[in-house]
C-alpha cells in the first residue's frame, strides 16, 4: 500500500534523533490518535537551517513523512522551510494512501511548531507563520449505512 | 515465512482441498434436482451437515449454511429482532464483539431496538451479575461471543446460557474464533444460536453456518428457493459445504493434540516476550484463553510500524492500532479492557497454528525484541519517559 519511497524512508529514516540545545523544537499530534512528531531544528545566525532531526511515534507513513520533512528543510532558509507543505512532503514521497494524508499534515505542522519555538526563543516574528495547532485530526466523517 | 495470523484466516488444509475438488467439475449437480448427479451433491451436503451437527451435539436440521461468520451474525440478530419484536425490543451484547455484531446492533438501534453493551473487566471477561441486572421483561436476545478474536479471552458461555434459559431469553454466540478450537456442546451450554466460519479452521473462505435450535422462531434471511429449509435461499455452495465438513471433521480429530501443542508454544512465547522486553504486558485472560492467541501491548510504540518491520522479516501478524483499522481509533476491544489509546496503538497479536514450531517462536521473540527497541529509539514518548526516569 506504500510507495517505494515511503518504504525506504520508513526502513532507513533520515535524521532520526535529537539536537541538544536546538534552536527550535516542536511537538505535534497526540498519542490518542497514534501519531506524535517532534522536530528539532538547528538554525544559524543567517537564518539557515543547518540541521534537522526528528523523533516520531506512529505508523509507517508518520515515520516516512517525518524523515522526508527533515530532508526537505535542511539547508533551507526559514522562509523556504515555510514553503515545505504537506503536499510537498507527499509529492516527495510519491504519494500516500488517502487514510495517511493526515501524517503529512502532521509533518508540516511539526516544521511550523519548531519554527514557532525558534521565533519565541529569539523574540522575533516570522512572516507568514501562524501559531501552530498542536494537534491534527481531520474531521473524518462516519459512513452511514 | 512465519504465519502467525491464524485468527485472520488459516491455510486451507490439503485434505480439505482434496475433498472439495470433485465437487467442482465432477459432481457439479444442483442438490435440488432429482437425477443421480444432483443426488451426489445432496448426499455430500447431508454428510457435511451431519458432521457439523455432531461436532456441536446438535441435530442436522439445526445447521444452516451461510457465506460465513458475518452473514451468520447478521442473520441471527436481524431475524431474531424481527421475529421477536412483538415480545420486546431489547438486546444485550458486549462491548468487545466483532463488528459483524456491533454494526448490526447499531443498525437495529436506528430501527427502534435498544441495545445494552456489557462491560468487560481487564481480562476481557463479562460480569454475570451485570448480565443478570441487564435483563428486562422486554429482552429478547443475549449475544455474547464465545471467544474474543483480538485478545483470545473465552467468555463463561455455559453460565451465560444458564442465565438466558432461566430468564426465557434467547442466547446467540459468535463462535467464529472458538468453534472447532475448543469443545462446544449447544445443549450443555444452552446455546440457541451459534455462528461459525469455515476459513478460521483450515476450511475454505466464503462458507460458514448458523446453528439455530429447533423451536427458535427466526425469519428467512434470503428469500427464494426452498434451500436451507426455505430460510436461506440460493443454490448451495456444495464445494464450500463439503470443504467445511471436511475441515470440521479434521479439526475435531486433531483438537486435543493441536490444543496441547499450541498452548505449550503460546505460553513459551508469552514467557519470552514478558521476560525479555520491558514495558509490555499480555492482553486478555492468561488461562481462559484461546490456545493459539497471544496479544501484547508494547509501550511507546505504534502497531503498524511493528507490523511492517515484522513483514520485512517474513513474519505475518496483526495489531489493534488505529492505522491498521483504517480509522483514527484503535481497537474497541483494547479500549474496552481499559487500555489507554496509546497502549492500544502499541498492540501486537500473534495467532498460532498446529504448524507453528518452537524455532519460529524463538525467531519471533528475537525479532520483536529488536523491532520494539528500534521503534522506541525513535519514539518521542520513550524519550520523555527516559527523561522522567532520570529526573526522579
Amino acid at each position: 500500500m506504500y510507495s517505494e519511497k515511503v518504504m525506504d524512508h520508513f526502513q532507513n529514516p533520515r535524521n532520526v534523533g535529537e539536537i541538544e540545545d536546538a534552536s527550535g523544537v516542536g511537538t505535534v499530534g497526540n498519542a490518542k490518535c497514534g501519531d506524535i512528531m517532534r522536530m528539532f531544528l538547528d538554525i544559524d545566525e543567517n537564518g539557515i537551517i543547518r540541521e534537522a532531526k526528528f523523533k516520531t511515534f506512529g505508523c509507517g507513513a508518520a515515520v516516512a513523512t517525518s524523515s522526508m520533512a527533515t530532508e526537505l528543510v535542511k539547508g533551507k532558509t526559514i522562509q523556504e522551510a515555510l514553503q515545505v507543505t504537506n503536499k510537498a512532503v507527499m509529492e516527495a514521497l510519491d504519494g500516500l494512501p488517502p487514510v495517511k494524508v493526515h501524517c503529512s499534515l502532521l509533518a508540516e505542522e511539526a516544521i511550523h511548531a519548531a519554527l514557532w519555538d525558534y521565533a519565541e526563543k529569539n523574540h522575533i516574528t516570522i512572516e507568514g507563520l501562524q501559531k501552530p495547532k498542536n494537534d491534527i485530526s481531520e474531521g473524518e466523517e462516519e459512513e452511514d449505512y | 515465512m512465519i504465519y502467525l495470523d491464524n485468527a485472520a484466516t488459516t491455510k486451507t488444509a490439503p485434505e480439505v482441498v482434496d475433498a472439495m475438488l470433485p465437487y467442482f467439475s465432477e459432481y457439479y449437480g444442483n442438490a435440488s434436482t432429482i437425477y443421480g448427479l444432483g443426488a451426489e451433491s445432496k448426499k455430500a451436503m447431508d454428510h457435511a451437515r451431519q458432521t457439523i451437527a455432531d461436532s456441536l451435539g446438535a441435530k442436522p436440521e439445526e445447521i444452516y449454511f451461510t457465506a460465513g461468520g458475518s452473514e451468520s451474525d447478521n442473520w441471527a440478530l436481524k431475524a431474531t429482532a424481527e421475529a421477536y419484536a412483538s415480545k420486546g425490543k431489547h438486546i444485550i451484547t458486549t462491548k468487545i464483539e466483532h463488528h459483524a455484531i456491533l454494526h448490526t446492533c447499531e443498525y437495529l438501534e436506528k430501527r427502534g431496538f435498544e441495545i445494552t453493551y456489557l462491560n468487560v473487566d481487564r481480562d476481557g471477561l463479562i460480569s454475570l451479575d451485570e448480565l443478570k441486572a441487564a435483563i428486562r421483561p422486554d429482552t429478547i436476545l443475549i449475544s455474547v461471543m464465545f471467544a474474543n478474536n483480538e485478545i483470545g479471552t473465552i467468555e463463561p458461555i455455559a453460565e451465560i446460557g444458564e442465565i438466558a434459559k432461566e430468564h426465557g431469553v434467547l442466547f446467540h454466540t459468535d463462535a467464529v474464533q472458538a468453534y472447532a478450537q475448543v469443545p462446544i456442546n449447544v445443549d450443555e451450554m444452552h446455546i440457541d444460536m451459534l455462528s461459525a466460519s469455515g476459513h478460521k479452521l483450515n476450511g475454505p473462505k466464503g462458507i460458514g453456518f448458523l446453528y439455530i435450535r429447533k423451536g427458535v422462531k427466526i425469519r428467512s434471511f434470503v428469500h427464494g428457493g426452498a434451500q436451507e429449509r426455505s430460510r436461506r435461499a440460493g443454490t448451495e455452495n456444495i464445494p464450500g459445504i463439503v470443504g467445511l465438513g471436511a475441515a470440521v471433521e479434521r479439526a475435531m480429530r486433531i483438537m486435543d493434540s493441536k490444543t496441547r501443542k499450541e498452548i505449550e508454544l503460546r505460553d513459551y512465547l508469552i514467557g519470552r516476550l514478558e521476560n525479555e522486553i520491558p514495558h509490555c504486558w499480555l492482553n486478555g485472560h492468561r488461562t481462559k484463553r484461546l490456545p493459539n492467541n497471544i496479544n501484547f501491548s508494547f509501550l511507546f510504540i505504534e502497531g503498524e510500524s511493528m507490523l511492517i518491520m515484522l513483514d520485512m522479516k517474513g513474519i505475518c501478524a496483526s495489531s489493534g492500532s488505529a492505522c491498521t483499522s483504517g480509522s483514527l481509533d484503535p481497537s474497541h476491544v483494547l479500549l474496552a479492557i481499559g487500555l489507554k489509546h496509546e497502549e492500544a496503538h502499541g498492540s501486537l497479536r500473534l495467532t498460532l497454528s498446529e504448524d507453528s514450531t518452537k524455532e519460529e517462536m524463538d525467531i519471533v521473540a528475537e525479532e520483536v525484541k529488536k523491532i520494539v527497541q528500534r521503534l522506541r529509539d525513535m519514539s518521542p514518548l520513550y524519550e520523555d519517559f527516559l527523561k522522567s526516569q532520570k529526573n526522579n
